[in-house]
């Protein structure tokens, strides 16, 4: 397998996207290395959310390209497909399951086999235990773990989007906006929680909380930059 | 595998099986011993009624599985319960043989009527019961899976997915009502003799039948709460709340909706070949699109996403249907129902056992969002 055609862990090139003629990303490029954190900053409609999009495979970008590992064309690949690759993905809006308890959310994520048939046969492990043990440590949890996670905070389900994040054991996490709609007390304790993730996994934050920016003391990267050309119009547009 | 069924039984589970194991025995047993002037004597067509209410709850329960459990709401499952119908009245119709009011021994009566001389290929085999049997299941879960997998694929959801459901099962109904498909047009297939060399009118047989169709509706039952309960179910859930967040955890949510929809079209036929030997007749009608409506207020009465409470509410709508249609109330039938609709969605959301379900949990253990969550602690560092 030395058909790595660059030394990146994500590497994007000339990405472009639009939906009805509105341009959401254009030509985007950029590079994260292996281990590092980025923060993509920007103002609403920079194609933020869009650039996480492409990477994950919800959305489709109509010229560039897209390279995970020097070897994965994500631009090929299914949503599913990409989450197997190690590419875990944090919702803007707090997104975990609702009915399920807060250890069978994290349980759903932990990295395993994902087949129907697998989830057939699967039964209580003493791993499995163990590792979800580990990452209430992390997240701080362990209290509610028999909770329905529908009844937990906002703040509390953000980390529990990051728990599952872990679970997953993603090599490259994308982070949309973690501390929109938390305490300055919270926002300060995500940070600190996204650095400690930072020392094994490659990290990408999505956010425009500059203070939280600040507080993180990484590169940054501004998707709309290479947009200035535009008119001024479409600039504007949502 | 044996972790999987032992999971089956929880307690409410195992309650509503003895029940219904309780119902196999006891029904057939008080219509033979007692005699007719009996008080507990029950009339030889109560038997059959009671078993055409199991054989719905049966197809109640293959539409909660796929609805309550993975949102995936079907208004067609009515084609895949009357498909499973259709194979077994094939056999059905091939056990009468001679007796027939054209005494054909191979044609049935219809073929002979529109004077065709020789039986169309798709018929052949269904004077065997093992081959109409493989029939009534494959039939359905493959159509099923040549559907699911074209729209489960195209990720076709919610609103939209209901309504190709119902051009399915109305595309199936046009089909089946003509002359020329062999299935005897608006007539359908009735007429029926013998089942496996049993008397189908005889009072034994109903017993039999109706006794059969419990113990299938109590493996069904057991089945279903066995996968939910799994961590198969527990993904089909995940689906339902945030099909999204599913996808990007690394799920292939196509095979797992397709799967379940599949598993789900078989019980359903399973379901209407129980039912068309205890009524002797299938026809187009099963087909209409209004009936697989129907089909799913009885889940939505009896409380979606509860499996028992699927059974208890085609029994209890189907109950209420045969009380209002036989007396001087049946031209408000339709109003009744119409109504019991808008009533359970306004008033019981959850239907009638998740309403139960929901207030019993909510006295041991509330789940309502706290209103001062405890500060639980700065998040540890990463190892």
């Amino acid at each position: 397998m030395d058909e790595r055609e660059t030394s990146a862990l994500l590497y994007l090139d000339g990405v472009t996207v639009s939906f009805d003629g509105f341009r959401a990303l254009n030509e985007l490029s950029f590079t994260i290395d292996p281990g590092e954190m980025r923060a993509v900053i920007g103002p609403n409609g920079a194609g933020k959310t869009t650039m996480m999009d492409v990477v994950t495979g919800k959305t489709r970008p109509e010229t560039g390209d897209v390279l995970f590992d020097g070897i994965h064309r994500l631009t090929d690949l299914y949503e599913s497909d990409i989450a197997e690759l190690g590419i875990g993905r944090k919702f803007q809006k707090p997104t975990v399951f609702e009915s399920h308890t807060v250890e069978d959310n994290l349980r759903l994520a932990l990295k395993a086999d994902r087949r129907a048939r697998a989830a057939l046969t699967w039964h209580d492990n003493v791993d499995e235990v163990t590792r979800i043990d580990r990452l209430f440590e992390t997240i701080r949890l362990g209290a509610l773990r028999s909770r329905l996670a529908g009844s937990l905070s906002h703040g509390q389900k953000q980390w529990l989007e990051i728990g599952m994040l872990l679970a997953q054991e993603p090599k490259l996490l994308l982070v949309d906006e973690p501390v929109a709609g938390m305490t300055d007390a919270e926002t300060h304790q995500t940070a600190e929680l996204l650095r400690e993730i930072n020392r094994e996994r490659t990290v990408v934050v999505v956010e425009h909380d500059m203070t939280f920016v600040r507080a993180l003391d990484v590169k940054v990267t501004v998707p709309g930059a290479a947009r200035s050309e535009m008119p001024r119009s479409a600039c504007a547009a949502p | 595998m044996i972790s999987l069924f032992a999971r089956g039984f929880d307690r409410s589970t195992t309650a509503f099986i003895l029940v219904i194991l309780g119902l196999a025995v006891a029904v057939p047993l008080l219509n033979l011993m007692l005699p007719p002037e009996s008080l507990f004597h029950v009339p030889v067509y109560i038997v059959s009624l009671w078993g055409k209410y199991a054989s719905y709850a049966i197809l109640a329960l293959s539409i909660d599985l796929i609805w309550g459990y993975c949102g995936i709401l079907s208004l067609g499952h009515g084609a895949f319960f009357a498909l499973g119908g259709y194979a077994m009245g094939m056999y059905l119709m091939r056990q009468i043989g001679t007796r027939g009011v054209y005494a054909n021994p191979i044609l049935p009566d219809f073929m002979v009527f529109l004077n065709w001389d020789h039986l169309p290929f798709y018929w052949w085999g269904f004077n065997w019961f093992a081959y109409a049997a493989v029939m009534v299941v494959l039939v359905p879960g493959l159509l099923a899976f040549v559907f699911g997998w074209f729209a489960f694929r195209s990720r076709v959801t919610g609103v939209y997915l209901s309504i190709i459901t119902q051009a399915l099962t109305f595309a199936l109904m046009l089909g089946f009502f003509r002359n020329n498909f062999g299935f005897g047009g608006n007539n359908g297939l009735t007429d029926f003799k013998d089942v496996l060399g049993f008397n189908v009118q005889a009072a034994g047989t109903r017993g039999a039948l109706f006794a059969i169709t419990c113990v299938v509706l109590a493996a069904a039952l057991m089945m279903c709460r066995a996968l939910v309960t799994s961590k198969f179910g527990k993904v089909l859930i995940a689906i339902r709340d945030a099909e999204s967040r599913t996808r990007f955890l690394g799920y292939k949510v196509e095979s797992y909706k397709l799967l379940v929809f599949t598993l789900s079209a078989c019980m359903a036929g399973v379901a209407g070949a129980l039912y068309v030997p205890q009524v002797g007749i299938i026809n187009p009608s099963e087909f209409a699109p209004a009936n697989s409506i129907e089909e799913a207020i009885w889940v939505a009465v009896g409380g979606r996403g509860t499996l028992t409470g699927a059974i208890l509410g085609a029994v209890v709508v189907n109950y209420g249907k045969t009380y209002f249609t036989s007396g001087v109330l049946a031209p408000y039938w339709l109003f009744v129902l119409g109504g019991l609709f808008v009533g359970v969605t306004l008033l019981l959301p959850r239907g009638i056992v998740g309403t139960i379900l929901h207030l019993w949990s909510g006295r041991r253990r509330p789940d309502t969002p706290d209103p001062d969550p405890q500060p639980v602690g700065e998040p540890a560092p990463a190892e």
